[in-house]
């Protein structure tokens, strides 16, 4: 168990810049989640501290040690991938001491650990059948054993649930979270899904073009976003934004509310025209324009459990709508933060 | 109410399709690879096997059968001993030494540098040259007087010129020649071979070996070369068969000899058979790589199926 800092970390492929000036503390023991869109450096910022790319300027430091021309087996590091690169012509406890195997780790002492990680894993069923006889869960689980088998310094995850469907990927958030609390290592997770960073992560960065935006917890990043990329890139739907005064105006869906079920005074209210109406169960989202404002710009209200079932409102009406001052967030011409206009 | 007409049917030409359907087109694909497999290769066959108990020579082409008698004569036959061993070492010491240099060249290849889809194309040469042109080149190389390896290495000062190695006069050197030639033909086979295999091999686990703490050596052997070994199997199975009957670059290059240090079972069977003209003899000769071929095949496909992965 280490902390990992990075320190002003730069990647340059020929001529593209991949990831531009990252500079990030990862306390020992913390579960941190890199999100960003596909393309954005996070899985390249990944390799860089795995040591499977060397960056091309910046400092890297695992556990007080300056690893920079340390090569990946004496990083102390493990790495789940997102294909989890098992080896198909093992059997699986062959898998999981691989990377004992390659420690020179005696026999006796790899077959402890190898059962050690298994059972932790809840595998120690499938220990003498082979990759491809394995269901996706199971091959994640696997994967996750061999990363953890030899005790790592920190715990790489590079969207390790992006090839289970939808309804394991539930559970294994679930339990990649519990074990990593559990074991208390420190952990970096990548991921493009905003439900797996908030629901995961302790705090998550937010990325785009190779720059991290925000560094937060996910109440941070979800309610206080640093600038219109973060602001728009989590929350379903995102944070609606507005021209107004060369800035911009954000209000949640969920805070953008028809004007009686506000109390008090201290509001922004809007004229809103419904175009559309989704309907999704548990929840009930309209889109449309604010009377006075560009009407190119969307705007989605999610409806409070009393309008849900009933369409009490309708596409094509024009209602009365408004934002709680507190919930409303400014952003300067440049797409920073402001505290107001 | 009002009475519908009865559609008319029209009948479907029973024939006009008949190309469409599978089984029928599936047998005219096929028909040519059988006729040529049974005409030039199921044909002479059999018919060597006639010969091979048979006491035709060309001189006497009588059909006398004479049992297994041809076959107790050439095992006791001490030049035909030797030529088996030969063609055992011929065959497995180019195929090493191919498969060597091929897994050596595919590293090579895989890596990126400024002409590599031009050494690609070169690399293929070895094999895509006429064997008897190439030949004649590795003979001057060779060659007792003239041989540009010695005039190289007189040159460096490594020999002097009255120790130089007459290399196809030896016995020794001249197995060791044809070997050579020989792998030197084989080897972008056996490149193409391993490219094939390591570029199906996911980034991933190469990945996951290297974080594992798998350095070169280790990834090579534990993880690259298992995960391709049924590619690379059937390669050597091509590269086993073709060389066990080859005769081309011996032929060309020595002769059988010196004195028969460089015969093969396929080169002894066309000098007895044929030059000769004692068929029957020949036909003995040749037909002993059938069961030597068929144990190999079969071993081979053995080991593939227990590491299917």
């Amino acid at each position: 168990m280490a902390p990992v800092t990075a320190r002003n970390i730069f990647k340059k492929f020929d001529d593209v810049l991949a990831v531009n000036g990252m500079s990030l503390t990862v306390p020992d023991g913390e579960f941190m989640v890199l999100l960003g869109p596909s393309g954005c450096g996070k899985t390249t910022f990944l390799r860089i501290v795995c040591g499977l790319e060397r960056q091309t300027s910046g400092d890297l430091i695992i556990g007080g040690n300056l690893v920079n021309d340390i090569p990946p087996r004496a990083r102390g590091v493990a790495m789940m991938f997102q294909s989890y690169g098992l080896y198909p012509h093992y059997t699986v406890r062959n898998n999981i001491a691989f990377p004992l195997k390659t420690q020179h780790v005696s026999r006796g002492e790899i077959d402890k650990k190898v059962n050690w990680a298994a059972s932790l894993l809840g595998i120690s069923h499938l220990l003498d059948r082979r990759p491809r006889q394995l269901s996706g869960g199971e091959r994640q689980r696997v994967a996750l054993a061999r990363a953890l088998v030899r005790e790592p310094t920190a715990l790489l995850l590079d969207e390790p649930l992006s090839n289970l469907d939808a309804k394991m990927r539930a559970s294994a958030r679930q339990d990649i979270r519990q074990f990593q609390q559990r074991v208390g290592i420190t952990t970096i997770y990548v991921t493009h899904d905003q439900v797996e960073a908030m629901g995961m992560g302790d705090r998550i960065a937010v990325i785009d073009h190779g720059r991290i935006r925000q560094v937060g917890t996910p109440v941070e990043i979800y309610e206080d976003p640093a600038d219109r990329f973060v602001a728009t890139f989590v929350g379903t739907p995102p944070m609606n934004l507005v021209a107004r005064n060369g800035g911009y105006l954000g209000f949640r869906p969920e805070n953008f509310l028809p004007k009686e079920m506000i109390n008090g005074s201290d509001a922004a209210e809007f004229s809103f025209r419904v175009d559309r109406s989704e309907y999704l169960g548990s929840e009930r989202i309209v889109y449309g324009v604010l009377d006075g404002f560009n009407p190119a710009e969307v705007i989605a209200a999610k409806l409070p459990p009393a309008h849900v079932a009933e369409e009490s409102i309708r596409p094509g009406e024009w209602h009365r709508f408004a934002v709680r001052r507190g919930a409303l967030r400014y952003f300067d011409a440049n797409g920073k933060r402001a505290m107001s206009h | 109410m009002v009475s519908i007409a009865e559609p008319v049917v029209k009948p479907a030409p029973r024939y006009r399709f008949l190309l469409d359907r599978r089984d029928v087109l599936g047998g005219v694909l096929v028909a040519p690879a059988i006729l040529y497999v049974l005409l030039l290769v199921g044909l002479p066959f059999l018919l060597a096997v006639y010969y091979s108990v048979s006491a035709y020579t060309i001189y006497d082409p009588s059909w006398r059968f004479v049992g297994l008698s041809n076959f107790r004569q050439i095992v006791q036959n001490p030049v035909f001993q030797d030529t088996l061993a030969n063609t055992f070492l011929f065959t497995f010491g180019s195929q090493f030494l191919g498969l060597v240099l091929g897994k050596f060249g595919a590293l090579l290849l895989l890596r990126q540098f400024p002409g590599r889809k031009i050494v690609r194309a070169l690399i293929i040469l070895p094999w895509a040259v006429p064997i008897a042109l190439a030949t004649v080149a590795w003979e001057w190389m060779f060659d007792s007087l003239y041989s540009v390896i010695n005039w190289s290495l007189i040159s460096l000062g490594v020999i002097t010129r009255s120790d130089a190695p007459n290399w196809l006069g030896n016995p020794h050197l001249a197995m060791l020649c044809v070997i050579v030639v020989n792998a030197w033909r084989f080897f972008p086979f056996a490149i193409v071979i391993f490219l094939a295999g390591m570029t199906s091999i996911p980034q991933d686990v190469i990945d996951a070996a290297t974080v594992d703490g798998a350095g070169f050596w280790r990834r090579n052997y534990q993880i690259v070369l298992p995960m391709i070994l049924p590619i690379v199997a059937v390669g050597l199975i091509f590269g086993i068969v073709f060389t066990f009957t080859d005769l081309s670059v011996v032929f060309l290059l020595t002769k059988g000899g010196p004195v028969n240090a460089t015969s093969v079972l396929g080169f002894e069977g066309f000098q007895v058979g044929i030059v000769s003209g004692d068929v029957s003899h020949g036909a003995a000769i040749s037909l002993f790589m059938l069961p030597v071929l068929f144990f190999v095949v079969i071993g081979m496909l053995h080991f593939i199926r227990r590491r299917e992965i």
